[in-house]
């Protein structure tokens, strides 16, 4: 189908690196794109295995059943029209996603805001980047990041707050610990956790959770008094500064972070001495109630220290999604208009309403996410489309958002494949992913890259854009939306931006791509030049400065045991509808665990492995349980990604607040309130087989794909009807069954026609599991009579699943291996084992886990002489 | 004449079968020359292996096939073999014996080795012509021409022996019908389940099979007919093949007056209440436990050739028996306590669509009775685990799956 390389970007996270799709097949890094150089994570690495057009939407579906485009098209423009006559532009929504592509963005929100005339459109972005947009609009007067991602190379002390980088934003990580290996970087981690990334830190800085605005506000005495602020540059470029640090109560930052005072000096006086210092911030601080007031806290010391827009320095958003930064242009959040213009600033909305011909311009901010599903809920909200993402696993208090997709009149959902909310939908529409569209994407250094076609969407998937030109187009509004492609509706968003703008936006790319042929051939490129911004001041308020924003510290009281905080897991992304198809990324964290110190473990009288059910005013669930000093006392860590699809538990979002940021409606994703109780596990267990999908057992269960067939994880009380967990087999099935009642150890294989279906292993004591790694591959193949008898043997696993667990996905180097060339070889580096093994020098995501590998086996070598 | 000659002792032997002859092989190997021996056999042939008569009777074998001891090696042992005569009377005064045929000989030591008589219902019918047994080589002989000249067979008895029969029977082209008093084939060897595999895999090869079926009588009037259950059932037949058990053959001891309950008595050296006179084989009781098993057989054999031998100390002791069903294609194999009770545990293997079940008890992790059909590869392997009473709780999980897994 192709015949030569296409060059386009990574579908994961805001880094933005360039890929290379090659004819054979292969993905490969882009050397030439200046994110990565060629550099890609584990993730991205995998990203050829993703694309399995196997169980791909592939049609639209009317309540289930096969319908034609025309056909649903059709319903979607009446139902949306009809309840618009009815009860008004308000009553009607979308929801889109930091995965859509910027032209998708830019004709979703045309449509809402212009057409529909209702601000009720919103983003997932809300969930990840909405108090870095409500921060940066407080300070510089426009969403801006001001540095780019050459800083990351030229500073001399970074600070990652609330940012596990090493797994989350990886290749910027290891462009990090390059610039660290040559001129000797300072790494500074504020996190409540022990992460892969504090784990290489210079100075880690465990604080207590919601506690940043205070570390802060330290922060910035600290420089004033130390006379570390850089007067000149505050008087010419910025306002505020006296009342922001008159607004800093007394209050002690050690005793308040619960930190240790000597630790907290050294991290003060680093900042306070060291020039090129930058500032990198992520979910740790937007996905917070505080998000916003966290970010300007962080901005207030870089405005203070003028340390802005010059090489090594400034506060640095990182963001989650890959085109975040290009719904944030396009205007894809409920408070936004479109081009960086806003509903409260005077003018704009007027130049929008004339430059789209919209007389029925939205003049007010719509629901934002959290909102906009109560209002679903409780019926102000009527027909809703939700693109590109999950909200019934990815919301928080997702049971409330699975109540409101149920209690909506019309839902419509587009996506790749079936999600936990395309059950929820009326209509479903199968959309054209990642490599079988054209568009553009803006990373988190503000640079946009064209994402370019390689293969050809499954079935008759289309574009998002696509779908709603031709909605647009049956509700009436078709002259306004006609465009022949992205390239012209690019020059659209392109011009707009540029449109009777004198200066007052940064945002300014109307001299981008004037024609297709420029489109197709647009290299990557920072917008409104590649290079850092206001170093000498020029921000866009009204009086060009930019403002210091008093940020009051609000400690929230706890009214359960734990604090429950949620995050990524190193090799999965978002709710696992593209990572969750890949084998090879399941291995690192096969099964989402509640993770807890040793000594609320040792409290709770809980061991790893056992079951535990988490409480919170929201709901509950249940998982199983790690332990690791990496935890704070007091505190619980969940992996967000995990679904209905994957697992019982389902998504933790089901037990996660959903407090609201008072300045960006981001909700609280990281602090809830929560209480664990140990559950007793009457059984343990494991299955195999061939088909997927969830179990209808009544026990906890974690799938986890594998090349042939899937693996769950079983626990619970009684075990479930075993036909069940085999799932659906023809009557000439063959069972080949063991038991030792007084044990509780049942092992089951189910064959038809010779061919292996399924195995089930069940036993009380978990320990006495086999492993299931030597009977996987026999999933689907012809068992001879002559080894059906040891099919279920299999040495018991002993211990839990660390030793098989894969570190090193790109060449599937275990811990064990690993474990054992460090003794074996006496190896002493990464660049040892790398040489011996080849672990860790393709992406290099697991290099944190190398080193800390090193560092635990060197020390057992030693104890042992 | 040296004066070893003047030291020989005479051994008698009263039975060519397994049992006797396996017994004049230990003392010949401890002591050549120390005893004459004379051994007397009923039938009238040199000695052979009772086991291989099931493959005889299904034409995989023939006789000379399992023999295992030919007049040669009665001349180079310097046996007297008196075969075809049965011994009558014992004298123990006079210390000799004489055959039915009135041979008589002088004893120093007697070894009473007589075996078995199958078990002949009390039923009508029970003596007509037609009507088998399926003991000895006779029986296999006659059962074989029966079969040449009729075309259905009702076995009646669903043990070892019956299986063997239909199994040869069939092998000869008959149709067979197994009628089994209890609900489960094999019930001394084998718990349910594997009496349930085992019977399916009876009737695949085209065997009928009855179970909790209860004969009433031989039908027919000078040949067999049939057969009628009590449940008024009739299963035409043209012979029927009595396996209903074995009782041990004691005649001749009751009549020399040694201690006898269903066999002969003997004590832990194999000594009957005469202190000339010994007993082994399933003629013999010993702790009130008749044994039918070859294992046993050997370890009494070789007791008795310790102690007639100058070994005192050597004392029988009872070994758990493994019973291997050898009728080929039906693999079972059973030992020990394969029931268990309130203080045991099971583990149990299935793969019912080829015919396999395992039940292993265990006592304290140790195994205590095993039973298999279907696939008994690694009977031995666990039969040695028994019986050494090794502690398996380190393989338990992987136990079932064999000595490989």
């Amino acid at each position: 189908m192709m015949s030569a390389a296409v060059r386009t970007t990574c579908p994961y996270c805001g880094v933005g690196c360039g890929v290379v799709a090659m004819p054979d097949g292969t993905i490969r890094g882009d050397a030439a794109h200046p994110a990565n150089h060629g550099h890609l994570c584990s993730k991205g690495s995998m990203l050829a295995e993703t694309l399995d057009d196997s169980e791909r939407l592939t049609v639209p579906l009317i309540d289930n059943a096969p319908a034609t485009w025309d056909t649903a098209l059709d319903l979607i423009a009446h139902r949306f029209s009809e309840t618009i006559a009815t009860h008004g532009p308000d009553s009607v929504a979308f929801y889109v996603s930091g995965q859509c592509l910027t032209e998708d963005y830019y004709v979703a929100n045309k449509l809402m805001k212009g057409f529909i005339g209702s601000g009720n459109i919103d983003t997932n972005s809300r969930l990840c980047m909405a108090s870095s947009v409500a921060g940066h609009i407080r300070a510089f007067g426009e969403d801006v990041v001001p540095g780019v991602y050459e800083d990351w190379d030229e500073a001399d002390l970074v600070v990652l707050v609330g940012s596990n980088t090493a797994w989350c934003h990886p290749v910027l990580y290891q462009r990090l610990l390059a610039a660290r290996a040559t001129r000797g970087t300072r790494i500074v981690v504020i996190d409540p956790r022990r992460t892969a990334t504090a784990d290489d830190a210079d100075l880690h800085l465990p604080l207590a959770p919601g506690s940043d605005v205070l570390l802060f506000h330290g922060l910035l005495r600290h420089l004033a008094a130390a006379g570390a602020v850089n007067r000149d540059w505050i008087e010419r470029h910025t306002t505020g500064f006296a009342d922001a640090l008159a607004a800093i109560d007394g209050q002690s930052v050690a005793e308040g972070c619960d930190l240790n005072p000597r630790l907290l000096a050294t991290f003060y006086d680093w900042f306070a001495a060291t020039e090129r210092t930058l500032t990198v911030f992520s979910q740790g601080v937007n996905q917070s109630s505080a998000g916003t007031d966290k970010v300007n806290a962080i901005i207030n010391c870089h405005l203070a220290t003028g340390r802005l827009g010059r090489p090594g320095m400034g506060p640095f958003s990182v963001t989650g999604q890959p085109n975040a930064m290009g719904g944030r242009e396009v205007g894809g959040l409920a408070n936004q208009l479109a081009a960086h213009l806003q509903f409260d600033r005077p003018g704009d909305h007027d130049k929008l309403r004339r430059f789209w011909n919209a007389p029925r311009l939205a003049s007010q901010p719509g629901l934002a996410a959290v909102e906009l599903f109560d209002a679903v809920l409780d019926g102000r909200v009527k027909a809703l489309w939700i693109v590109a993402t999950n909200p019934a696993a990815s919301m928080p208090r997702a049971g409330r958002v699975r109540a409101a997709l149920d209690a909506c009149p019309f839902v419509v959902a587009s996506d790749c494949w079936h999600t936990d909310t395309t059950r929820h939908a009326h209509v479903v529409l199968p959309a054209a992913g990642w490599g079988e569209k054209d568009g553009t994407v803006t990373n988190s250094e503000r640079r946009i890259s064209r994402q370019r076609k390689f293969r050809d969407a499954p079935g008759e998937a289309r574009p998002d854009w696509w779908m709603f030109s031709e909605v647009a187009r049956r509700m009436g509004f078709g002259d306004a939306f006609a465009w022949d492609g992205p390239a012209a509706i690019f020059r659209e968003h392109a011009a707009l931006s540029g449109f009777e703008n004198r200066g007052d936006r940064v945002f300014n790319i109307a001299a981008t791509a004037s024609d297709d042929a420029a489109y197709d051939a647009m290299e990557p490129h920072c917008w409104p030049h590649d290079g850092r911004l206001f170093a000498n001041g020029g921000f866009s308020t009204p009086d060009r400065r930019a403002r210091f924003v008093p940020t009051p510290h609000r400690p929230q009281s706890m009214t359960r045991p734990f604090i429950l905080n949620t995050g990524r897991v190193r090799d999965q992304w978002h709710t696992m509808t593209r990572t969750g198809r890949v084998p090879r990324l399941m291995t690192h964290t096969p099964e989402p665990m509640v993770t807890l110190h040793p000594v609320d473990a040792a409290r709770l009288g809980l061991e790893p492995d056992d079951l535990a059910r988490i409480e919170t005013d929201i709901g509950d669930t249940m998982l199983r349980v790690g332990v690791s000093d990496a935890q704070r006392p007091g505190e619980l860590f969940a992996p967000m990604h995990w679904t209905d699809a994957f697992a019982s538990a389902g998504p933790i979002g089901r037990t996660v607040t959903a407090r609201l940021d008072p300045h960006s409606s981001q909700p609280e994703l990281k602090l809830t309130p929560a209480s664990l109780t140990r559950v007793e596990a009457r059984f343990h267990g494991v299955l195999l087989r061939r088909t997927g999908g969830e179990l209808a057992a009544r026990c906890t269960w974690t799938r986890v794909p594998l090349a042939n067939g899937q693996l769950y994880h079983l626990a619970g009380d009684e075990l479930p009807d075993i036909a069940c967990l085999l799932g659906p087999l023809p009557d000439r099935a063959e069972y080949i069954e063991m038991e030792d009642p007084a044990r509780g150890v049942m092992r089951c294989a189910a064959l038809v026609d010779n061919v292996l279906q399924a195995c089930l292993f069940v036993a009380r004591d978990r320990a006495a599991l086999p492993h299931y790694q030597a009977i996987a591959p026999l999933l689907g193949t012809v068992i001879p009579g002559n080894r059906r008898r040891r099919l279920l043997a299999g040495r018991s696993l002993g211990t839990s699943t660390g030793d098989s667990q894969l570190v090193c996905v790109c060449f599937g180097v275990s811990r064990t291996a690993i474990c054992h060339a460090v003794q074996q070889h006496g190896l002493r580096t990464t660049r040892d084992i790398g040489a011996r093994l080849n672990a860790g020098t393709n992406c290099g995501s697991c290099l944190p886990e190398l080193q800390a590998i090193i560092r635990e086996q060197t020390e057992a070598f030693e104890w042992t002489r | 004449m040296n004066m070893l000659a003047r030291l020989r002792q005479r051994l008698v032997v009263v039975g060519n079968g397994m049992a006797g002859v396996l017994a004049i092989e230990e003392v010949v190997a401890r002591t050549p020359g120390q005893f004459d021996i004379t051994v007397f056999g009923a039938e009238p042939r040199a000695g052979y292996n009772r086991i291989l008569l099931s493959p005889v009777l299904a034409g995989d074998m023939n006789f000379a096939d399992i023999v295992t001891h030919d007049a040669s090696w009665y001349a180079a042992n310097d046996i007297e073999l008196i075969a075809g005569e049965a011994v009558v009377e014992i004298d123990r005064a006079a210390r000799t014996v004489r055959g039915e045929h009135g041979t008589i000989r002088g004893y120093d030591l007697l070894l009473l080795a007589t075996g078995s008589d199958p078990v002949m219902l009390p039923i009508p019918g029970a003596g007509r012509p037609g009507v088998f047994t399926f003991r000895d080589i006779a029986d296999v002989e006659a059962m074989r021409a029966a079969s040449r000249a009729g075309k259905r067979a009702v076995v009646i008895g669903g043990g070892l022996l019956g299986l063997e029969a239909a199994h040869g029977l069939c092998r000869n082209g008959m149709h067979v019908t197994v009628v089994h008093l209890m609900p489960g084939l094999m019930e001394r060897q084998l718990d349910a389940m594997s009496a349930c595999l085992l019977a399916q895999a009876v009737k695949a090869r085209g065997i009928t099979v009855l179970t909790s079926a209860s004969t009433a009588a031989v039908l027919g009037d000078d040949r067999v007919t049939g057969i009628v259950l009590t449940d008024g059932r009739t299963i035409p037949a043209d012979i029927v093949v009595m396996a209903a058990g074995m009782r041990p053959r004691i005649a001749l001891a009751r009549s020399a007056k040694l201690d006898c309950d269903r066999g002969v008595r003997v004590d832990d050296a194999m000594r009957t209440s005469d202190p000339f006179s010994y007993a082994i084989g399933e003629c013999a009781e010993h702790n009130g436990v008749v044994v039918g098993l070859v294992a046993p057989i050997r370890d009494m054999a070789r007791i008795f050739a310790q102690h007639v031998t100058g070994e005192f100390a050597a004392q029988y002791s009872p070994a758990v028996a493994g019973t291997h069903l050898k009728v080929s294609g039906i693999d079972t194999f059973s030992a020990g306590d394969f029931l268990g009770d309130d203080t045991t545990d099971a583990i149990t293997f299935r793969d019912i669509a080829h015919g396999v079940h395992r039940r292993l008890v265990l006592r304290d992790d140790r195994l205590v009775g095993i039973a298999m059909v279907g696939d008994a590869r690694d009977s031995g392997w666990y039969f040695d685990l028994l019986r050494r009473g090794a502690d398996v709780s380190a393989m338990r999980d992987t136990l079932a799956f064999g000595a490989a897994a």
